[in-house]
């Protein structure tokens, strides 16, 4: 029998916000054991919880870029379960009236287009960690995480193979990347994803027997994963291997199977109910608009207006389009310099090999794009040369600079003074008559160690073009 | 008899003295159960800060029973109180009888210190919702509780309520500061005030007598006073026992032993430390709560039960808005009884008695315990109720 695998997908993300859900503690990934945390976030009694308001803005942000209706009155409940990095033994989540509901997203796969719906979006914190130390054999909580920011996209069951699954959450990545939601990680874990996965029948209408994969945190441990669970779930109903229950399986890519964690009867009940210290968040007009306007160009629009517009090829607009730093940083750039094609690949290239160099993605560029502008300005001025533009460049990867201003102090201005750079030629030629001999007798290298000689001494501030004219007319002469 | 649980030597007309539930960051807070003996909270509430800042000496921490849902303190781990006849009294009147203190705060969980001071003749102010912050008070039911105080008369009341209310912004359902500073200022003189006639005929004849007491008292002074009959205020009971107990189940989950609090000596894994930890350390009371909380919440009863509650929470709250276009104030009594002896009382008495103090808790609005019964305004209206308790005073 032909069999058709119905996926569900609940992607965590945790949203790039300074400061934790209810309280002012650093949100920021890392730190030393237990050095994010305050009484609210550990859980001590007599701390009350006060919304961030800057979670709102980024779930309704994230709302936006799926398509969803943003709810104006959202709603946070408590849900309770009992585990020791839970210090409250109660999560604060969205049950009632999550901030988002009803969106959709297109992917694009090598089926061709489809749309996944979005059923909703939800705001709620994370839990803390657990560290296992098996030297006294005993288990040390870490509340660092506590009280991060999450939000909890909830996929409709609309997705049918890992193909699909990696599209929609390269998607999801891309778009809230590009919002500066969350910068998607998942190998530190801001972006993570349960699978809620059942198969039957091709052409049935009946939902088969749905199991929920956590603990995947890669794109491709999730496809190992889905992969193996329909598998297992074929062999389940094929050949009766094993009884198929409602469950949630852990994924342990490491040996490539999943385990059963808790099935329907030994799972708690969360005992949800709207939590009395939070009222309700209303979201008028003038909030909403200002998300609305904060919203960026979609990254497929940007890249047909970098071609039509600005003129770039399909190439550097899809290389630029790839993140969101890169674009912005560009936009800039080409609005000081108005050179498209120069600023693009200023970026493709030589900041990229930087960044490169440093290991870092470009969604961590850091550096102006008006002072990149500014850069790309001097040297079609032929105020600077491209060699030490460069140089420039990485000074500007470690601090803020004036491009024209660091040229100038630093020497890097070329020079005009026909007079100096004659000087200098002169005094060079004199100095080395066997170079000067052997480019007469027909050696071309010669004349090129004479010109790199000039431009050293000039420290490259000088046009090459007219060096090379220049250094000729002196050798005739000598 | 136990009346501190810390005690600083704090004295004077100058000393105003916390009850149990509200924390300090220089005293234990242990809101009178094994759970949280000795427990030291890193901050001050806000009340205290705020009391401070207005130059009062803060006292010791006056006993309370398990997490303050009791009837006068009786579920205390750290023992009951009873007078030399046997009849129960509360630790918060008793340290103002016999203490040289001015006022205290405390917390309006479930009724019990409106019961204590119409008990003992003292005034106790349970202020509208929200004017005065619960930052740094020991959650149980947050959907009402309150910070109020307890003082020998309504002066006292009105002077340490004006200092402790005002906005604060760590505690998200704290007020607007214009709204908050309505009950510091001088209210409307009530004129017209309603006897709740259903809750004075569940009240014995020496209750009703103090009812007719106050009634002629405030005739006297001119207040008219008339007779209302309103069953809707007969829901509040069993509505905000759904509440209280849904809401201090998920506030007191966080006591697994994990963190602070009590930790059995006796486990062998994770589930034997939450189960054995929590069984040592509450008391029948508490563990009732819990488990009628829990059941309340879950899925199969949340809509007939949980939900429920809190659509009678608003009937109530309309039918009351709906008196107060007629009437100043409400008359009732404060409990069944004039006086409680110890024998009398059993773990569950405190869940009958709510039949008089929940309308207060469930709608959120102020009241005043004063005289033996209780006087109910509309929001804000608190400064008004203490200028009417002060007429039969």
């Amino acid at each position: 029998m032909k069999y058709e695998t119905v996926i569900g997908l609940e992607v965590h993300i945790e949203l790039a916000t300074e400061s934790k859900i209810f309280c002012s503690c650093s949100a920021k990934f890392g730190g030393e054991q237990n050095d994010h945390v305050c009484p609210a976030c550990c859980g001590m009694p007599g701390m009350l919880p006060v919304v961030n308001k800057r979670v709102v803005d980024l779930g309704m942000t994230a709302g936006m870029m799926l398509n969803c209706k943003i709810n104006r009155t959202t709603t946070f409940d408590k849900k309770s379960y009992y585990y020791p990095d839970l210090p409250c033994s109660y999560q604060t989540t969205q049950w009632f009236a999550p901030v988002c509901v009803n969106g959709a997203v297109e992917i694009e796969t090598s089926k061709g287009k489809k749309t996944i719906r979005i059923k909703q979006i939800h705001m709620e914190e994370d839990a803390g960690k657990l560290v296992h130390d098996d030297w006294t054999d005993t288990s040390l909580v870490d509340f660092n995480r506590t009280s991060v920011p999450l939000i909890e996209i909830v996929s409709q069951p609309d997705l049918s193979s890992a193909e699909e699954v990696v599209a929609y959450l390269e998607r999801l990545r891309t778009l809230l990347r590009f919002a500066k939601v969350s910068d998607c990680r998942m190998e530190q874990g801001s972006m993570r994803c349960d699978v809620n996965l059942s198969i039957r029948p091709e052409g049935s209408d009946k939902l088969g027997v749905r199991t929920e994969m956590k603990n995947m945190n890669s794109i491709s441990a999730i496809t190992r994963a889905i992969d193996y669970e329909v598998a297992r779930h074929i062999d389940a109903l094929e050949n009766g291997t094993e009884e198929l229950v409602q469950e949630t399986r852990r994924w342990d890519d490491i040996k490539g199977k999943s385990y059963s964690m808790r099935n329907k009867e030994t799972a708690g009940d969360y005992r949800y109910f709207p939590d009395p210290n939070i009222m309700p968040v209303v979201i008028d007009d003038a909030w909403y608009q200002r998300i609305c306007d904060s919203l960026p160009e979609l990254p497929e629009l940007k890249k047909q207006r970098y071609i039509t517009e600005l003129g770039l090829s399909e190439y550097d607009a899809e290389q630029l389009t790839q993140s969101r730093a890169f674009c912005d940083c560009f936009e800039d750039a080409y609005a000081v310099c108005g050179m498209a094609k120069e600023a693009a690949n200023w970026l493709i290239s030589d900041c990229y090999n930087i960044l490169n160099k440093k290991q870092q993605t470009a969604d961590m560029l850091r550096i102006s794009g008006k002072a990149l502008g500014e850069l790309i300005k001097l040297v079609a001025e032929d105020k600077v040369s491209r060699g030490n533009a460069k140089k420039i460049l990485s000074v500007m990867f470690e601090q803020d600079i004036d491009p024209l201003a660091y040229a100038t102090e630093n020497g890097f201005i070329v020079s005009n003074d026909t007079g100096a750079i004659e000087e200098t030629i002169q005094r060079i030629v004199a100095a080395d008559p066997k170079s000067v001999a052997d480019y007469k007798s027909g050696k071309e290298k010669a004349l090129m160690a004479l010109f790199g000689k000039c431009m050293k001494e000039l420290k490259g501030n000088c046009n090459p073009q007219v060096l090379r004219e220049m250094l000729l007319k002196c050798i005739e002469n000598a | 008899m136990k009346l501190y649980i810390t005690e600083n030597g704090a004295k004077g007309a100058n000393t105003v003295v916390p009850d149990d539930m509200i924390l300090t960051k220089t005293m234990p807070t242990s809101a009178g159960s094994k759970m949280l003996e000795g427990y030291q909270g890193l901050f001050d509430a806000e009340v205290i800060t705020r009391l401070t800042n207005a130059g009062y000496e803060i006292g010791g921490k006056v006993n309370v029973g398990e997490f303050s849902i009791d009837l006068l303190g009786e579920s205390s781990y750290f023992g009951a109180c009873t007078d030399e006849n046997g009849v129960l009294t509360s630790a918060a009147a008793e340290v103002l009888k016999t203490g040289d203190i001015k006022a205290v705060v405390a917390m309006d969980v479930n009724g019990m210190p409106r019961r204590a001071a119409a008990l003992s003749g003292m005034v106790y102010i349970k202020p509208t919702y929200g004017t005065v912050s619960r930052y740094g008070t020991i959650p149980v039911a947050c959907s009402g509780e309150t910070v109020g105080v307890m003082a020998r008369n309504t002066a006292d009341c009105r002077e340490i309520l004006a200092a402790m209310a005002g906005h604060d912004d760590k505690d998200g359902t704290s007020l607007s500061e214009e709204q908050c500073a309505a009950v510091k200022t001088a209210g409307a003189p009530i004129k017209k005030v309603a006897v709740l006639q259903s809750l004075v005929n569940a009240a014995d004849a020496d209750t009703q007598a103090r009812i007719t007491a106050v009634c002629d008292a405030l005739k006297a002074q001119g207040v008219e006073i008339c007779t209302v009959d309103d069953d809707v205020c007969k829901a509040a009971s069993p509505a905000w026992n759904v509440l209280l107990s849904a809401e201090l189940c998920n506030n007191v989950s966080r006591y697994d032993g994990i963190k602070f609090g009590y930790r059995t000596p006796n486990y062998t894994n994770i589930d034997e430390l939450y189960t054995n930890s929590r069984t040592e350390a509450f008391g029948l009371l508490l563990k009732t709560a819990i488990l009628y909380g829990s059941d309340a919440l879950s899925t199969e009863n949340y809509m007939n039960v949980y939900d429920k509650a809190l659509r009678i929470r608003r009937v109530i709250c309309e039918a009351f808005a709906a008196l107060f276009a007629q009437y100043d104030a409400l008359l009732l009594p404060a409990c069944s009884k004039t006086a409680y002896k110890t024998e009398e009382v059993g773990t569950y008495t405190a869940v009958e008695e709510a039949l008089f103090t929940a309308p207060a808790s469930i709608s959120g609005l102020p009241v005043v315990a004063a005289g033996g019964v209780q006087l109910m305004g509309k929001a804000f209206s608190d400064d008004s109720l203490l200028t009417l308790a002060a007429l039969y005073e």
